[in-house]
C-alpha cells in the first residue's frame, strides 16, 4: 500500500528520459510555436530498408528529390549528395522512381541490418 | 455618449450588436428562429454599413469551421444559430473551444427535434454545456443586446480567450419587440476595443502551427487548461460587467437577485421565465409571502459558491428547468444547482419543475402554483415530488 | 402602478395582424411607452387565422408570457364570427373593435353580447382601406379606430410616428404613405360605438 500516497500525486515530468512539461508551461490550446520543429522529430529510426546512393548510375534528374515524400534527399548546389537519415523512413519510392543510367539504378534498398554491418566493418 | 431608445425585437437587437461589433468575418447559416439576425446582418454587409467578410455557407457545419478558421487566422469572428443548427455544429463546437478561439455566437433558444418543433426550450444549448464555452442567458431583448457586446470582452480578455455563446428565448425574445436602449457606435467601438490575438495563423513573422494531433502525453494538459480558462474568466465577466455598468447604467452579474435578500421561497430560473416570474414576486411580496427569486445569467462558467451564498438563507426553493436530462433525476440546471447547495451546512429543501418544452407557455399561475408548493414545503421541511412537470397534460 | 394594458389583433395571414401590433408598439414606444408586440406563430399561411399581442404599460414590461385577458381585441376580418370567440378572456370593461360594414348594434346581436358590458366598436376598414390604399389591407386603419376606441395614443402621434415608418419603406411611393395616412385618420373618424 506504500505505493498510493505517490500514485495521487501528479504525474512526474519525466517520463522515458524526456522533459514534458505540466499544463501551465504549454502553449494553449495546443499551438505548437516553434516553426519547422519538425526537424526535432527524427523519422530515420523507422527504417527497414534504406537508400543507398550510387553516383556511377546517378544521371541527376532529380526524380527522387520530387518524389521523397520526407524531404530527405541531400542535395548541395542543386545535385543529389546523398540522404537524410536522421529523416528518412525507408520508402523506397526515390529507388522506385530512379531511371537510372542505361538500366543501372542510381538508388538501391538495402536491408538496415545490412547496411549498419557494413558501416561497422 | 449618446443611448438611443428604440422599439426592437430580439432578433433586430442581437443585429445590431453585431453590426457595432462590425467583426472581421461573420459565417453563419440561417435557421428558425436565429434566421433574421443572419438576413438583418447580411443587409448591413450589402449596404456597405459594415466591411465584415460574410461567408455564406451550406450548412452550420460549415458555419462553424469557417468562424475557426477565421478566428485562428486571426480575425475577429462570429457566427449564430439555433436548434438543430448547433445540433449540427457539433464537433466545430468542441473544437473552437479548445483551440482556445475566443468566437461570439448567439444562440435562439429553439427546442431540439423530435418531434419537430421551432419554438423555445433550452435543450439546444443545455446539449452544448460541456463544449467548453462559456454560456451567459438574456432575460429579454435588451440582455441580449448587452450580452452579446460584453461577450467580445470576455471572450478577448487574455486570461480567458474562450469561445462565448449568449442565449436568449426563440420567439419569445427574439421574434417580441421590446423597448431597447442602445449605445453609440463610438461607446461600443471603444469598449470592445480593438482586437490583437498574439498568435495566429496569417502572421508570416511568427509562423505556428494550430490544431496538431495530441495524444495521451498532453491531450490532458491541454483540458486542464481549459478548466483554468474558465475558473479565470469568471473575475473577467464581473470586471466586464461593472464596466459595462458604468458605460450603460446596466451593471451585470454572474446573476441577478430580485427581491432575494430575505426570501424564504425562492426559484431559479433562467432566461424570459425569470421577468414572468419577477411579476409573481411582486404580487407575492403585496401579499406579505417572502418571495424571491435568482435569475443565473452565466451558465457557464457555473457560479457554484456564489450561487449557493447568495440562497443559503431560503427555507425552500425550486429550480425551473426549460429541458429534461433523461434518466436522471431533473433538468440541467436543477443536477448544477443542488450539486452547488451540497456544500451549505444546511439542507435546503430543493425540487424541479421542468416547464415549457416546445415553447409551452409559462403563466403567472403557473410560477404562482410553484410558489404554494414552496410555501407548503417549507412548512412541511419536505417536498411531496422531487420533480414536477409544469403545464403538461396528464 | 399604472395599468398594464394588452391587445390582441386577431387576422388572416396576409391582411398585417402583425404589422399592425409592431407598428402600434413602435408609436407607442415612440410616445414614452414601454411595449411589446409580437405574434402567436403557428403554421403561417396566407388566410389562416393569426393572433398578434400588444402589451403597453407606463413601467417597465417583465412578463413573458401569453396574453390571455386582453382588455381590448382588433379584428381585421368578421368572417370570424361565430367561429371565434373574440371576447375570450376579455375584462367587463374591456371592448372589441372589428372591421366590418355592420352597425355596431348589429355585430352585438351577431356575437349574442346583448346585455353585456364590453364595449363594441365597428369600422368598415377594409372599404376605408379599399378607397385610400387601393388594396384590402384593414391593418392601418384599424389602428386609426383601435386608438380612437381606447384612447392609448393622440391620433397625431401616430399618424406623425407611422408616417416616420412608412417614409423609411415607401421613399419613391408617396402614393402609399398618404393612403395609409388618410386610412388611419377616416377609420378614427368612421369608427362607432353602439
Amino acid at each position: 500500500m506504500s505505493a498510493s500516497k505517490e500514485s495521487a500525486g501528479p504525474q512526474p515530468k519525466e517520463y522515458q528520459g524526456k522533459i514534458q512539461p505540466g499544463w501551465r508551461e504549454i502553449p494553449r490550446g495546443g499551438m505548437i510555436l516553434q516553426a519547422g520543429n519538425a526537424r526535432e522529430f527524427e523519422t530515420g529510426d523507422w527504417r527497414v530498408t534504406r537508400p543507398v546512393w550510387i553516383p556511377e548510375n546517378c544521371i541527376q534528374c532529380l526524380f527522387c528529390w520530387i518524389y521523397c515524400p520526407d524531404a530527405a534527399v541531400l542535395l548541395e548546389d542543386g545535385k543529389v549528395i546523398g540522404f537524410d537519415y536522421a529523416h528518412c523512413k525507408g520508402c523506397g519510392i526515390c529507388a522506385h522512381e530512379c531511371p537510372g543510367k542505361r538500366g543501372a539504378k542510381a538508388i538501391k534498398m538495402v536491408a538496415e541490418s545490412e547496411a549498419e554491418e557494413a558501416s561497422q566493418a | 455618449m449618446s443611448v438611443k431608445t428604440v422599439a426592437y425585437t430580439g432578433n433586430e437587437a442581437v443585429a445590431q450588436a453585431m453590426k457595432q461589433i462590425h467583426p472581421d468575418v461573420v459565417a453563419a447559416y440561417p435557421i428558425t428562429p436565429q434566421t433574421e439576425i443572419v438576413q438583418i446582418f447580411s443587409t448591413f454587409v450589402a449596404d456597405g454599413l459594415v466591411d465584415t467578410e460574410f461567408v455564406t455557407v451550406e450548412s452550420e457545419h460549415s458555419a462553424m469551421s469557417a468562424t475557426v478558421g477565421a478566428a485562428a487566422a486571426g480575425a475577429r469572428a462570429m457566427t449564430c444559430t439555433s436548434s438543430q443548427g448547433l445540433a449540427l455544429m457539433y464537433e466545430v463546437v468542441y473544437i473552437a473551444a479548445s483551440l482556445r478561439l475566443p468566437i461570439v455566437m448567439p444562440v435562439v433558444n429553439r427546442a431540439l427535434s423530435g418531434p419537430i418543433n421551432i419554438h423555445c426550450d433550452h435543450s439546444d444549448s443545455m446539449g452544448a454545456r460541456d463544449s467548453g464555452w462559456i454560456q451567459l442567458f438574456s432575460e429579454n431583448a435588451q440582455e441580449a443586446y448587452d450580452n452579446v457586446l460584453q461577450a467580445v470582452r470576455i471572450a478577448e480578455h487574455k486570461d480567458v480567450l474562450l469561445p462565448v455563446m449568449v442565449m436568449m428565448d426563440g420567439f419569445i425574445i427574439s421574434h417580441a419587440l421590446e423597448n431597447v436602449t442602445f449605445l453609440d457606435d463610438e461607446t461600443v467601438r471603444r469598449f470592445i476595443g480593438e482586437y490583437r490575438p498574439d498568435y495566429y495563423l496569417l502572421n508570416p513573422d511568427h509562423p505556428i502551427t494550430v490544431g496538431a494531433f495530441d495524444l495521451f502525453d498532453y491531450y490532458f494538459e491541454h483540458k486542464r487548461q481549459q478548466v483554468e480558462a474558465m475558473r479565470m474568466a469568471k473575475p473577467v465577466i464581473l470586471e466586464v460587467g461593472q464596466e459595462y455598468g458604468r458605460l450603460s447604467g446596466r451593471s451585470y452579474g454572474l446573476f441577478e437577485g430580485y427581491r432575494l435578500e430575505d426570501a424564504e421561497l425562492a426559484i431559479v430560473v433562467l432566461g424570459s421565465t425569470a421577468g414572468t416570474a419577477k411579476a409573481v414576486v411582486d404580487g407575492l411580496r403585496r401579499e406579505g409571502v417572502k418571495a424571491g427569486l435568482l435569475k443565473l445569467r452565466v451558465f457557464r462558467p457555473f457560479p457554484r459558491e456564489e450561487l449557493a451564498q447568495a440562497l443559503r438563507h431560503v427555507r425552500a426553493l425550486a429550480v425551473l428547468d426549460r429541458s429534461d436530462s433523461f434518466g436522471v433525476v431533473g433538468g440541467p440546471l436543477f443536477a448544477e444547482v443542488r450539486a452547488a447547495l451540497y456544500d451549505l451546512p444546511e439542507r435546503i429543501p430543493t425540487v424541479n419543475y421542468i416547464y415549457g418544452l416546445g415553447g409551452r407557455d409559462i403563466d403567472l399561475e403557473m410560477i404562482g402554483r410553484v410558489y404554494a408548493d414552496l410555501a407548503e414545503i417549507a412548512r412541511t421541511g419536505r417536498p411531496r415530488e422531487l420533480v414536477t412537470y409544469l403545464g403538461v397534460r396528464e | 402602478m399604472g395599468e398594464l394594458l394588452e391587445i390582441r389583433w386577431h387576422g388572416r395571414g396576409g391582411q398585417g395582424a402583425k404589422t399592425a401590433a409592431q407598428l402600434l408598439g413602435e408609436s407607442a414606444a415612440a410616445a414614452g411607452k414601454y411595449i411589446q408586440a409580437f405574434p402567436e406563430y403557428g403554421p403561417e399561411r396566407m388566410g389562416a387565422p393569426v393572433l398578434a399581442f400588444n402589451r403597453i404599460s407606463e413601467e417597465p414590461i417583465t412578463i413573458h408570457c401569453h396574453v390571455k385577458h386582453p382588455r381590448y381585441v382588433v379584428v381585421l376580418d368578421d368572417t370570424f364570427v361565430g367561429k371565434v370567440d373574440f371576447t375570450d378572456g376579455v375584462p367587463p370593461n374591456g371592448a372589441l373593435i372589428i372591421n366590418t360594414a355592420l352597425s355596431p348594434a348589429e355585430m352585438r346581436r351577431r356575437l349574442q353580447l346583448e346585455g353585456n358590458p364590453i364595449r363594441v366598436w365597428t369600422v368598415d376598414a377594409t372599404k376605408i382601406a379599399l378607397e385610400t390604399i387601393g388594396r384590402a389591407i384593414p391593418n392601418t386603419p384599424m389602428m386609426g379606430a383601435l386608438v380612437r376606441a381606447t384612447g392609448i395614443l393622440k391620433l397625431e402621434d401616430l399618424i406623425e410616428d407611422t408616417r416616420r415608418k412608412l417614409e423609411k419603406k415607401f421613399r419613391h411611393k408617396q402614393e402609399v404613405i398618404a393612403g395609409n395616412l388618410e386610412a388611419i385618420r377616416r377609420a378614427y373618424e368612421e369608427v362607432q360605438e353602439g
